[in-house]
């Protein structure tokens, strides 16, 4: 296998998309590994973001491989103007492996495009965080033994959540069907619900999170409703508890649904949830070393 | 009547190229797009014309000059159904069909100011998703460009 990069969830067919999920399915197993011994990995963060930087780092560290780089762009060069055409060749010449987070989209394409070093998308502004998105799949996976035919209920933020369009995108490879649930100023973009209408994926969509929605899915997906996201502070006052998740609104649910949230929570579930066994997003969360190991080890032409 | 005018628009220029059947409210658009500015030539430019087909419409007549097919498609970018027509001795020797290429390279800038493209020196890149009316994806922040939006670099 050669080595590659990994910028966005769309460059993935199913059977890509599947064979990350297995390898990170043994790393789960056996999380302690040597494959990357000798190895440099280096880790630009751009943006700051620590619980990304430190799963990606403990990914590597797990598998016995170095990390070098920064965690926020006042300490780099690009401060001092530098293009990052002039950053990724310089960090080239040290490292096998970039894992780059930014806060421009499409940096992470541009950076695969001046360096043969493999590039790791860890995120770029509202764009794509393929990290995520297969830690979600890989959870949704794992929790229900399948990834077909998932009934999904995506609340919240669904206008501008990157989270929930890489998984619409990623999902749609299984025959899904979503429900959309979200305020209207949140509702999910156009283009999305066409990227389903072509697939013949079915959705409905609509502004009441209530029980006989959460009573019909496998997994509900919770994002932040955050509050600079409105133009008028009022409303929302008004739909930020609307969209908080109860555990009494649990009891009738099916026993295989889990809940999952990208994290950090801010108030969308009450903390009355975490105790419920259905209550899956610290797990979720720890999944993320896994994938990212697959990942990694994927872009190194290593599995 | 109108007849003697269209033969008359055509007849006008001996050699070289005529853009026809521009919708009015982008012709001077066209006019940036192949950079007439700075173009030497005789151009005649005519718009607000009336056309049966369009209600108003824009010419525009290059003498002693002929495109090569990559520069004269990027005209498919703002006017797919504008027509092309090579003129040799008074005579329409070509008429040609505007075609976009798969994907190209400069000419249109990523509206999204966040984008890479915005704010490294290098070049923007499209895919052409639609042909008409156009639909561009820029591969950097993956946004779609409907043919309204696009704005030339
Ligand atoms: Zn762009």
């Amino acid at each position: 296998m050669s080595s590659k990069s990994i910028v966005s969830i769309t460059d993935y067919s199913k059977d890509q998309i599947l064979s990350i999920l297995d390898s990170a399915a043994t790393f789960e197993a056996n999380p302690n590994q040597t494959l990357l011994n000798g190895k440099v990995a280096a880790t630009l963060f751009f943006e700051p973001s620590t619980r990304t930087r430190l799963s990606f780092e403990t990914a590597v560290n797990r598998l016995g491989g170095r990390v070098i780089g920064f965690s926020d762009a006042s300490t780099s060069s690009s401060v001092k103007g530098e293009t990052l055409n002039d950053t990724i060749k310089m960090v080239s010449n040290y490292a096998d492996i970039i894992i780059m987070r930014h806060h421009l989209e499409g940096a992470a394409r541009y950076a695969s495009e001046v360096t043969s070093v493999p590039i790791i998308n860890a995120g770029d502004g509202s764009n794509q965080h393929p990290s995520q998105t297969i830690l979600d799949l890989y959870s949704i996976r794992k929790t229900q033994g399948r990834l077909d035919n998932i009934k999904i209920a995506m609340v919240g933020d669904l206008k501008y959540g990157r989270t929930v369009h890489s998984l619409l995108i990623a999902l749609n490879h299984f025959s899904p069907q979503f429900y959309f649930i979200a305020p209207d100023e949140l509702r999910m973009p156009e283009e999305y619900k066409i990227i389903c209408d072509e697939k013949g994926i079915p959705y409905e969509e609509q502004t009441e999170f209530d029980t006989d929605i959460i009573n019909e899915v496998d997994i509900l997906y919770m994002t932040r409703v955050q509050k600079e996201r409105f133009t008028d502070q009022m409303e929302y006052e008004k739909v930020k508890n609307v969209y908080t998740l109860r555990n009494k609104m649990l009891e009738q649910s099916k026993d295989n649904l889990r809940i999952l949230h990208p994290l950090p929570r801010v108030n969308e579930i009450d903390m009355d949830v975490d105790a419920n066994p259905k209550a899956y997003y610290f797990e979720q969360a720890r999944n993320g070393l896994y994938a990212r190991q697959a990942m990694i080890c994927n872009a190194l032409g290593l599995i | 009547m109108e007849n003697n005018e269209k033969e008359l628009q055509v007849k006008a220029l001996k050699n070289g190229t005529v853009i026809d059947h521009i919708p009015s409210d982008i012709l001077f658009k066209v006019v940036s797009l192949l950079q007439l500015d700075s173009v030497k030539n005789q151009i005649t430019i005519g718009n607000n014309l009336t056309s049966k087909r369009m209600g108003k419409k824009g010419i525009i007549k290059i003498s002693d000059r002929y495109y090569e097919e990559e520069e004269i498609s990027r005209i498919a970018l703002i006017a797919p159904d504008a027509k092309i027509n090579i003129i040799r001795n008074f005579e329409v020797i070509e008429k040609k069909v505007l075609s976009l290429p798969d994907s190209f390279t400069g000419i249109v800038k990523c509206p999204n100011p966040k984008c890479i493209t915005n704010n490294e020196p290098m070049k923007t890149k499209f895919e052409v998703i639609k042909k008409n009316p156009v639909v561009l994806r820029c591969p950097y922040c993956e946004r779609e460009i409907q043919q309204e939006d696009i704005q030339l670099l």
